[in-house]
């Protein structure tokens, strides 16, 4: 059997291409390697409505959150990229928001990514650019992900963005520690994985003055989170999904 | 084959010319798209997806409705629509190209397509719907190819080939399926998570697809004489008048469970779709609009005798597929999206890039289907 010019071309381009597919992969399996968990931790965080002053404008959390992570300042609102940001309590718990106290319906509460136990954005997405590690942490490729926004349609939570336009121009001082992102990508809060690899807490968690956050791991029976989780009544938002939200809202 | 296409009337050339330059203007929109991002459509963070995804499923129904002429053909051996099969199977080779198009302008990073290969997700039913798009794209163009191929050359198709005709019917079914499971996995959008939105999908297919049929053969036969006769056009309708009228039927199902059950998240997307809800009632006047056609097309279709004429076939024809285009290619994905799961109701206004990158992709569509008509024609005059 002779080879024909064609084949060989139509050959040679196949193994070029396969060859290339081989190293993508083997370059983003570092990235993941990197971003691999340390120890066998569940992340989780309590938001507490008694002690939240964001109904008298304080919004540090945001704030931090937003210089930490180049967020940019969307002239138009329906593009807003939005990690923690705030919504009244009837907004945030829709299906209980005919309780006796106004002072609690009207109240302001962060929101933020659940990190979810069982996520329902990971299962969707199509090319595995968001996961979760084995902390509980739902993470996100932002060199992976196609921008076919399935993950948004599948988040009950609306914690997930789509950068519509090229972010970069908007954000007001770009932090070099953090990657900008580009146009055509979803993302979402991180519960700041490149601190928490460091021993830190979350940038929200740290800048919050009245100790609003709480932040720890659930499988350490002795954290402070474990505590105060242990004292006080907490609900999540539509636990009922079985999604298994991470965020706690203190009564 | 293709050389029957390279020769026509001037009016044949015209009509490819217009095409032509219908898909260069979609062509330059989507450049301004992939330069600046998706920012240039209507879409919002709340309204991710609207008319390309919305036409992606409404097409993905037109595809699978080719099921409809080659299950009675091949599996029952229902001879008058020997003419047509043909026609139906190339429809489809149309349309699935369309589909994957509109998936294709609806990516934030397009040049990332091959991540979908490179990482397959089993779990991610994206990875399936791929799979069953391009399975069924395949499948439609061999059957297609090799059947014409054997025309003209005056002999009979291939044994080889009949495996795959068998395939295609369920392939077809599953398209369509597998889109619907698209949304109605997802918990987090209760107007889509009802398990009556696959045969709902099928039912509204099978009526708009045989809808688009009968009017892409009346058109062929003013203009080329080619004449299936009156019995396939007969039969179509029959096929179009009942998938309507099931399709109908799940709807006022979907109706019926979510305002009896008076459940907010259900309720909600019903009233924003019919009546509006906080003042916002941008989609009422679609969707009255696509409910008239619908009822309109159906009194027709069951008053009128199928003799009377081709002129009322035509109409509800046309009614039909404007409702349901309406119905799925704009209001049902849409509405699923408003209000948001925190309630929010945004405004979704395609803009006018929006509108040129689909009508580029119409007129691609379009184009295929002249051009495999042009020359299904020319092979069924000279043998």
């Amino acid at each position: 059997m002779t080879i024909t010019r064609k084949q060989f071309l139509v050959f040679a381009a196949a193994s070029l291409a396969g060859a290339a597919g081989a190293k993508v992969v083997s370059g983003a399996e570092i990235v993941r390697e990197i971003a691999a968990p340390k120890g066998n931790k569940r992340w989780a965080m309590t938001v507490d409505f008694q002690k939240c002053r964001w109904d008298e404008g304080c919004n540090q959390c945001s704030a931090a959150c937003k210089s930490a992570h180049n967020l940019p300042d969307f002239p138009d609102k329906t593009h807003e990229i939005k990690w923690i940001w705030k919504e009244k309590y009837q907004v945030v718990f829709r299906q209980q928001s005919e309780v006796v106290n106004p002072a609690l319906t009207s109240h302001p509460l962060a929101l933020l990514c659940n990190h979810c136990s069982t996520p329902a954005c990971t299962k969707v997405c199509p090319t595995d650019a968001t996961w979760k590690r084995e902390d509980g942490v739902v993470m996100m490729d932002w060199h992976r992900c196609i921008g076919c926004r399935y993950c948004m349609a599948a988040c009950p939570y609306g914690a997930r963005s789509f950068n519509f336009v090229d972010p970069r121009p908007y954000v007001a001082t770009i932090n070099p520690d953090f990657p900008t992102r580009t146009r055509g990508v979803v993302e979402k809060c991180s519960f700041c994985n490149e601190r928490l690899d460091k021993g830190k807490t979350p940038a929200c968690v740290e800048s919050c003055v009245e100790k609003a956050l709480t932040f720890g791991d659930l499988n350490d029976a002795t954290s402070e989170i474990r505590r105060i989780l242990a004292s006080r009544y907490a609900i999540q938002r539509q636990p009922e999904l079985g999604t298994g939200p991470a965020v706690y809202y203190l009564i | 084959m293709i050389e029957e296409a390279l020769v026509g009337s001037r009016r044949y050339w015209l009509w490819v010319s217009a095409l032509l330059v219908l898909i260069a203007i979609g062509g330059v929109f989507y450049l301004r798209q992939l330069a600046y991002g998706l920012g240039v459509t209507g879409l919002s963070r709340d309204v991710i997806w609207g008319l390309y995804i919305s036409q992606f499923t409404f097409f993905v129904g037109v595809a699978a409705s080719a099921v409809m002429v080659v299950l009675p053909y091949y599996l029952h051996d229902y001879k008058q629509f020997g003419k047509i099969t043909i026609l139906g199977e190339l429809l489809a080779v149309a349309a699935v190209t369309m589909c994957m198009l509109f998936i294709f302008v609806d990516m934030g990073q397009p040049a990332r397509v091959m991540n979908v290969l490179l990482h397959p997700m089993p779990h991610s039913i994206m990875f399936w719907d791929m799979i069953s798009l391009s399975g069924y794209l395949l499948l439609n163009a061999v059957i297609a190819f090799t059947t014409l191929s054997s025309e003209k050359k005056g002999v009979s198709a291939p044994h080889w080939v009949k495996p795959f005709i068998y395939l295609s019917i369920p392939w077809a079914i599953s398209i369509h399926t597998v889109t619907a499971f698209l949304y109605s996995g997802l918990a987090a959008r209760p107007f889509w998570m009802t398990a009556v939105l696959a045969p709902r999908f099928l039912a509204s297919a099978f009526a708009s697809g045989p809808a688009l049929l009968i009017l892409l053969i009346l058109v062929l036969r003013r203009t080329t004489g080619y004449d299936p006769g009156t019995e396939p056009l007969n039969k179509l309708r029959t096929i179009m008048t009942y998938a309507a009228t099931i399709s109908v039927f799940f709807v006022l199902m979907e109706l019926f469970t979510a305002l009896y059950s008076d459940l907010p998240e259900h309720r909600e997307h019903f009233e924003y779709l019919f009546s509006g809800l906080d003042g916002q009632h941008s989609l009422v006047p679609w969707m009255w609009v696509s409910a008239a056609l619908m009822i309109v097309a159906l009194v027709m279709l069951y008053s009128v005798r199928q003799r009377a004429g081709n002129q009322v076939l035509a109409a509800s024809c046309i009614c039909i597929f404007i409702s349901l285009w309406i119905e799925k290619g704009m209001v049902l994905i849409v509405g699923g999206l408003v209000p948001s799961p925190l309630g929010t109701i945004t405004k979704y206004q395609p803009t006018i890039p929006e509108w040129g990158i689909v009508i580029g992709i119409w007129s691609i569509g379009t184009l295929m289907v002249t051009v495999f008509y042009k020359i299904t024609v020319a092979v069924r005059s000279i043998s």
